[in-house]
């Protein structure tokens, strides 16, 4: 009886945190066009999440990439099919690779320190005292990290994508021999701007999920060091979680 | 204020490397693509009875070498032939004029490319010039229906020729036989 009531507790406890965070979104959309006015904020978190994560981006891209050349290769040769790589490998990686690899980097590299940051302020009282000199918080710190995130997001996922199709073309082209014509005739014939549309959709998707939760973890982290450190791990739990949960809905959707 | 001019200019480049990839990702790896800057070539036509699927993009070689690709694909209703444009580089610019075009395929199920192997004649292909001699791509499905078009005529005549040495006054009618069988066909 003891654990039922427990697990009834821990039913509802989730579902009013979920409650909370699609507050919290929707309280940031409403603020959303007020804060675009103020597009110097936006536009310093624009730089704090994308240029910031780029040469992480541009790393993890080259070494997929390759790595998808690889096992491609390995894979189509069997078949005597090597040409198919430069399609196989834009497909993997503008439809799925691309946009989940870079929202889990994303998660990792700017959403931790848009909690830590959010955490420290809460935790330091900077937010109390913006609101004691009525300045709105959400409006003023939350708002723009939000938005820099959202807008990165799926400028990262392009770039993460276009670098791993030269990492593929690479290795297949220049290591492996596969003719470099048939690698992007191959490619070009196949991959269709459906395809380019799924993975921006899902990068701009991915963008929101992982900034909502970054910032709300921040927000509403305890004010303590403990707390702060919370709302990181938390953070990137959670992203991850939900980036391949949403990445499946979106991919049947579109399927 | 010199901060706040790198964080903008970081921001700047940053945002314009995302649409660059943008661009790229819908115009480069898509058939939308862009023609952007080639060398210079020149280009050739030729006509087929049926292309498989040769793609824009495939490459065009002479014995093995890749010397141009193909540019256009298009479909002409006056003689019901497939019109492939070959776009060579320029610096191959000798190729006889009675040379011939076939397609052929890489590997088992690879990409389809088209060889050219050159004539015996003097003169040479310039631009919008046609290649007149062009074999057609292997179409496997129309190659094994063929194969066994063939195997039931085979069978068939191996099922006509078993009574054939038989007693001499049959003769006759062995002999109408084949025609029979044929007709049944």
């Amino acid at each position: 009886m003891n654990a039922l009531r427990e697990l009834w507790q821990s039913l509802t406890d989730s579902l009013e945190k979920l409650g909370a965070v699609i507050q919290f979104l929707l309280r940031l959309i409403a603020n959303s066009p007020r804060a675009l006015m103020r597009f110097d904020l936006i536009s310093q978190q624009i730089f704090n999440c994308g240029a910031l994560s780029l040469v992480i981006i541009m790393l993890s891209g080259v070494f997929v990439g390759m790595v998808l050349g690889l096992q491609g290769y390995d894979l189509l040769q069997r078949f005597g099919s090597e040409e198919a790589l430069g399609e196989a490998a834009a497909i993997g990686l503008v439809k799925e690779l691309g946009p989940v690899v870079t929202a889990l980097l994303f998660a990792g590299r700017a959403g931790t320190a848009l909690a830590s940051e959010l955490g420290l302020m809460r935790a330091t009282d900077q937010i109390s005292a913006m609101e004691m000199m009525a300045v709105d918080p959400i409006q003023r710190v939350v708002v723009p990290r939000f938005l820099g995130g959202v807008i990165a997001m799926p400028l990262l996922a392009a770039v993460f994508s276009v670098i791993g199709i030269f990492g593929a073309q690479l290795v297949g082209v220049q290591f492996k021999g596969v003719d470099a014509g048939s690698f992007w005739s191959q490619m070009r014939a196949s991959v269709t701007l459906a395809d380019v549309n799924m993975g921006i959709v899902k990068s701009l998707v991915f963008g929101v999920a992982c900034s909502l939760i970054a910032v709300y973890q921040g927000y509403y982290a305890t004010p303590t060091a403990e707390g702060v450190g919370r709302a990181t791990t938390y953070t990137v739990v959670t992203s991850a979680v939900v980036i391949l949960f949403l990445d499946y809905l979106i991919t049947a959707a579109f399927l | 204020m010199g901060k706040s001019r790198t964080l903008n200019l970081g921001t700047g480049t940053f945002v314009l490397l995302g649409f660059a990839a943008l661009f790229f990702l819908t115009t480069q790896t898509t058939s939308r693509g862009l023609p952007f800057m080639s060398p210079p070539h020149y280009d050739l036509t030729a006509k087929f009875d049926n292309v498989g699927d040769l793609k824009v993009g495939s490459p065009v070689s002479m014995s093995g070498v890749e010397i141009g690709r193909v540019t256009k694909i298009d479909f002409d209703q006056s003689d019901y032939k497939a019109v492939v444009v070959l776009r060579v580089n320029a610096k191959y610019n000798q190729i006889p004029t009675d040379s011939d075009a076939s397609i052929y395929t890489q590997g088992l199920l690879g990409g389809k490319f088209i060889g050219l192997t050159a004539g015996g004649a003097d003169t040479y292909l310039k631009d919008k010039d046609q290649i007149d001699f062009t074999q057609s791509a292997f179409v496997l499905e129309s190659m094994i229906g063929q194969l066994l078009a063939n195997f039931t005529k085979s069978k068939a005549d191996a099922a006509d020729a078993t009574p054939a040495p038989a007693p001499a006054p049959t003769d006759s009618k062995a002999a109408g036989k084949p025609k029979a069988a044929e007709k049944a066909k």
